[in-house]
C-alpha cells in the first residue's frame, strides 16, 4: 500500500474514520490531520470515542470505514488501515496508553529497548552465535535507549524494575519507550492523568522538548485543559463519536458547541 | 498465643477428621473393632506442631514482604555474577559429572541421564512457559513426535540416530508451529486447555493408528546411537548416551541463555508481561509466539529422539499427560524463566523419587504437599529470575554482553 504518492504534506491524515461495534457507532466519520512538528490535541468528554479513535489509528481495531495515511521516514505515504499494531509502529506511529502498560518486571532500560525491537534485525542464529553484527546492534540499541532515558530524566534508574518506579516516572517511561521506536508522530493517550500540578508542568516542558529537539509531531488526548491550552497548536473536539469542532486553543475556548458538550445545554436557551 | 489457640483448634479438627481412618480398625475375621487411641494422640500432636511451624513461616513471609527490596543478592545470583565463581562452580560440577561413570554403576548413570534429559526438556518448556508466558500443558506431544520420528525412520528405513536427530528436532518444531497457529489468539486458561487437548490428540493418534505407529504395542528394537560407526555394548552405550546428554545439556543451557538475553528473548518477556503494549511497541505477536512454540518444541523433539535411542522401545504409554505435568512442575518448581532454577527443579523432581524409592508409596503425597508449600511460600520458584544489567557507552564495548 505504500507509495501512493499524492504529495502529502501532512504527517498523519485521517479521512472519514468510522468505527462500529455491532450497532454502536463509537467513531463517526472523523477527519483529522497532523502536520510536521505540530502538537495537536484531541479532547472531549468521557466516552466521546477518543481512545477508540487512537486504537483505530494504531491498528488495535480495524476501522469500519475511512482512510488513514501516514508519511513514513522514507517519505512514502503508507495506508495504515487494517495493519497490525506492530506494522503501524514500524511505519512511524508510536503510542502510549491511558492506563499505564509497561512491562513491570523488566528493567527500565529493557522496557525502552523493546521499543527498539522493530528497528533491530537479529534472528535466532544471531542470538546463538552472537556475531559481530548482532553485538554491535545490541550495543547500539542499549546506547540509544540509554540516551533516550537521559533525555527523559530516568537514566539514574535504568536498572530498576519498571514496577518499582513512582507513578509519574512510569508515565515518562511509557513516553521514552514509545520514542525508542523512532516515530515520526507520537500519540499520547492522557499523559497527564493522575499527575500533580508540578509533574504536569514538567510533562508539558518534556513534550515541547520532544517536539523541538526530536522533530516529532505529537497528537495527544488529554483532559487537563491547562496543559492542552498551553501546549497544543490545534485542537480537535469530539463528542458522541463525532468531531464537533477544530481550531486554535482560543477558537475552541469560545466555541459554543464545545461549551455545550462539556457543560450541557445552556439554561436560557 | 493466638497461634497456639488456632493450632490447637486445627489439631482437634484433624483428630476428628482422621478418626475413622487412623483410630478404628476392623478385624473382619474375628469380627472385633480395634480402637487405636494412641494414633489419635500422635495425630493431634504432629498436626499441632505442623500448624505452628506453618504459621510461623507464613508470618515471617508477611514480615519480609513488608520490608521488601533489600538489595540483597541471592546465593545463586552472587555465583552467577562473579565470573570466577561461576567458572569454578560449573567446572567443578562438570568434572564430577565426567568422572561419575567410572566410579559408579550403570544404574546411577541411567538415572543421571534421565535427569539430564529432564533438564533439557525443562529448559525447552521454559522458553514457552517461563519466557513467553504461554502455558503449555501438551508439551509431551513434541517429545512423542521426536521419539516416533526416530523409531519409525529407524524401523522402516534403518536411518541412524545422528541423521534422525535433526529431522526429529525440526519435525517437532513444525508441529510446534502447527499448534501455535490456532492458539495465537488464546492466552491463560484457554491456551492451557487447547494445548492439553493437542497433547492428548497426538497420544491417541499414536495409540489407535495401528498401521502407522503400531498402536499400543509400540516399536521395539530401535538402534542405539553408534559411535563413529562402531557398535557398542550395552554398558558402553549407556555411558556414551550419558556423555551425549552432558554435551546436549551444556549446549542447551548455552543456547537458552543467549536466547533470553537477545532481542528475541526480550520480546518474549515483553509478550509475557503485556501483549497489547508489546505489539504496540512494534513486536510482531505472531512471529514471536510461533518462534517460542517452535523452539520449545524443537528441544522436546531432540530429547524424544534421544529417549527412543536410549530405551530402544517406545509406546504411547510413555507420553501421557503425567509426563507433561512433570516437565511443567520442573519449570514451576525451579522458577519460571530461570535457567539455574529449571536445572535444580529437574534434579529434585527426577533424582529425589529415584533415591527415595523406599518411600515410593508416599510419593504423590509428598509431591502434592511440596507443591502446596511452594505455591504459598515461594510462588516464583526455588530460584527466581533476575534481570541482567546492560552495558553502554562506558568502558568495555564488547564486555558484559558475553555473559
Amino acid at each position: 500500500m505504500e507509495g501512493l504518492v499524492d504529495n502529502m504534506e501532512h504527517i498523519l491524515d485521517v479521512k472519514g474514520l468510522t468505527m462500529d461495534f455491532g450497532g454502536l457507532r463509537a467513531v463517526d466519520s472523523v477527519d483529522l490531520y497532523v502536520d510536521k512538528q505540530e502538537i495537536v490535541a484531541l479532547i472531549g468528554p468521557n466516552g466521546a470515542g477518543k481512545t477508540t479513535f487512537f486504537n483505530c489509528i494504531t491498528g488495535i481495531y480495524n476501522p469500519s470505514q475511512g482512510d488513514i495515511r501516514a508519511l513514513t521516514h522514507s517519505g512514502a505515504v503508507a495506508r495504515l488501515n487494517g495493519l497490525k499494531p506492530n506494522r503501524v509502529t514500524e511505519r512511524g506511529l508510536a503510542r502510549t496508553f491511558q492506563n499505564i502498560r509497561l512491562f513491570p518486571t523488566m528493567t527500565v532500560l529493557e522496557n525502552v529497548m523493546i521499543g527498539k525491537h522493530c528497528r533491530m534485525k537479529a534472528k535466532v542464529l544471531g542470538a546463538l552465535f552472537r556475531d559481530k553484527k548482532t553485538r554491535a546492534e545490541e550495543l547500539k540499541a542499549a546506547n540509544e535507549s540509554y540516551d533516550i532515558l537521559e533525555k527523559i530524566g530516568l537514566a539514574n534508574v535504568c536498572d530498576e524494575q519498571a514496577c518499582n518506579l513512582p507513578y509519574g516516572d512510569q508515565r515518562k517511561l511509557e513516553i521514552a519507550r514509545a520514542m525508542a521506536t523512532e516515530p515520526s508522530i507520537l500519540l499520547l493517550d492522557e499523559p497527564a492523568a493522575g499527575m500533580n500540578p508540578q509533574e504536569t508542568v514538567e510533562l508539558t516542558d518534556l513534550i515541547r522538548q520532544i517536539r523541538n529537539e526530536e522533530n516529532i509531531s505529537i497528537l495527544l488526548i488529554e483532559h487537563d485543559m491547562k496543559l492542552v491550552m498551553n501546549l497544543s497548536e490545534r485542537i480537535y473536539v469530539m463528542d458522541h463519536g463525532q468531531k464537533i469542532a477544530e481550531g486554535t486553543p482560543i477558537e475552541i475556548r469560545n466555541n459554543p458547541e464545545v461549551i455545550k458538550a462539556y457543560l450541557g445545554e445552556d439554561m436560557d436557551a | 498465643m493466638d497461634y497456639m489457640l488456632k493450632s490447637l483448634k486445627v489439631a482437634i479438627w484433624f483428630m476428628f477428621l482422621t478418626f475413622p481412618v487412623v483410630v478404628i480398625k476392623v478385624n473382619t475375621i474375628e469380627n472385633v473393632v480395634i480402637w487405636r487411641w494412641h494414633n489419635m494422640f500422635y495425630m493431634g500432636i504432629s498436626i499441632f506442631f505442623v500448624s505452628m511451624v506453618w504459621r510461623y513461616f507464613l508470618q515471617r513471609k508477611e514480615m519480609s514482604g513488608k520490608k521488601e527490596k533489600t538489595d540483597e543478592k541471592t546465593f545463586t545470583q552472587s555465583i552467577m555474577e562473579n565470573p570466577v565463581m561461576f567458572k569454578s562452580v560449573s567446572g567443578g560440577i562438570l568434572a564430577v559429572l565426567c568422572v561419575l561413570p567410572f566410579i559408579t554403576d550403570s544404574y546411577q548413570i541411567n538415572i543421571l541421564t534421565v535427569a539430564l534429559m529432564y533438564i533439557v526438556l525443562g529448559l525447552g518448556l521454559n522458553i514457552v512457559v517461563g519466557l513467553a508466558g504461554l502455558l503449555d500443558l501438551g508439551f509431551v506431544a513434541f517429545y512423542a513426535v521426536g521419539a516416533y520420528t526416530y523409531a519409525l525412520l529407524n524401523h522402516h528405513f534403518g536411518l541412524s540416530f545422528w541423521i534422525v536427530l535433526p529431522i526429529g528436532g525440526s519435525l517437532a518444531a513444525i508441529f510446534g508451529i502447527l499448534l501455535g497457529f490456532p492458539v495465537l489468539r488464546l492466552r491463560g486458561d484457554y491456551l492451557a486447555i487447547v494445548t492439553l487437548g493437542f497433547g492428548e490428540i497426538i497420544r491417541l493418534v499414536l495409540e489407535n493408528w495401528n498401521d502407522f505407529s503400531m498402536g499400543p504395542s509400540g516399536i521395539a528394537n530401535i538402534d542405539r546411537p553408534t559411535f563413529f560407526g562402531m557398535d557398542l555394548t550395552l554398558n558402553q552405550s549407556t555411558i556414551y548416551i550419558y556423555f551425549l546428554m552432558i554435551l546436549f545439556t551444556i549446549f542447551t543451557i548455552f543456547f537458552v541463555n543467549r536466547l533470553q538475553n537477545s532481542r528475541i528473548g526480550r520480546a518474549w518477556l515483553a509478550l509475557r508481561e503485556d501483549e497489547t503494549a508489546c505489539q504496540a511497541m512494534g513486536v510482531g505477536k505472531t512471529r514471536t509466539k510461533l518462534m517460542a512454540f517452535a523452539l520449545g518444541a524443537a528441544w522436546a523433539g531432540l530429547m524424544g529422539v534421544v529417549f527412543a535411542a536410549k530405551t530402544t522401545f517406545i509406546n504411547p504409554a510413555s507420553f501421557t499427560f503425567l509426563e507433561s505435568a512433570i516437565i511443567l512442575s520442573v519449570v514451576v518448581l525451579g522458577g519460571m524463566g530461570s535457567i539455574p532454577g529449571v536445572i535444580l527443579g529437574a534434579l529434585i523432581m527426577i533424582l529425589l523419587p529415584e533415591y527415595l524409592r523406599a518411600f515410593s508409596e508416599y510419593r504423590m503425597l509428598v509431591f502434592g504437599g511440596a507443591m502446596v508449600v511452594m505455591m504459598v511460600f515461594r510462588p516464583q520458584g526455588l530460584v527466581s529470575n533476575f534481570r541482567r544489567k546492560y552495558s553502554f557507552h562506558s568502558a568495555d564495548t564488547d564486555g558484559r554482553f558475553g555473559r
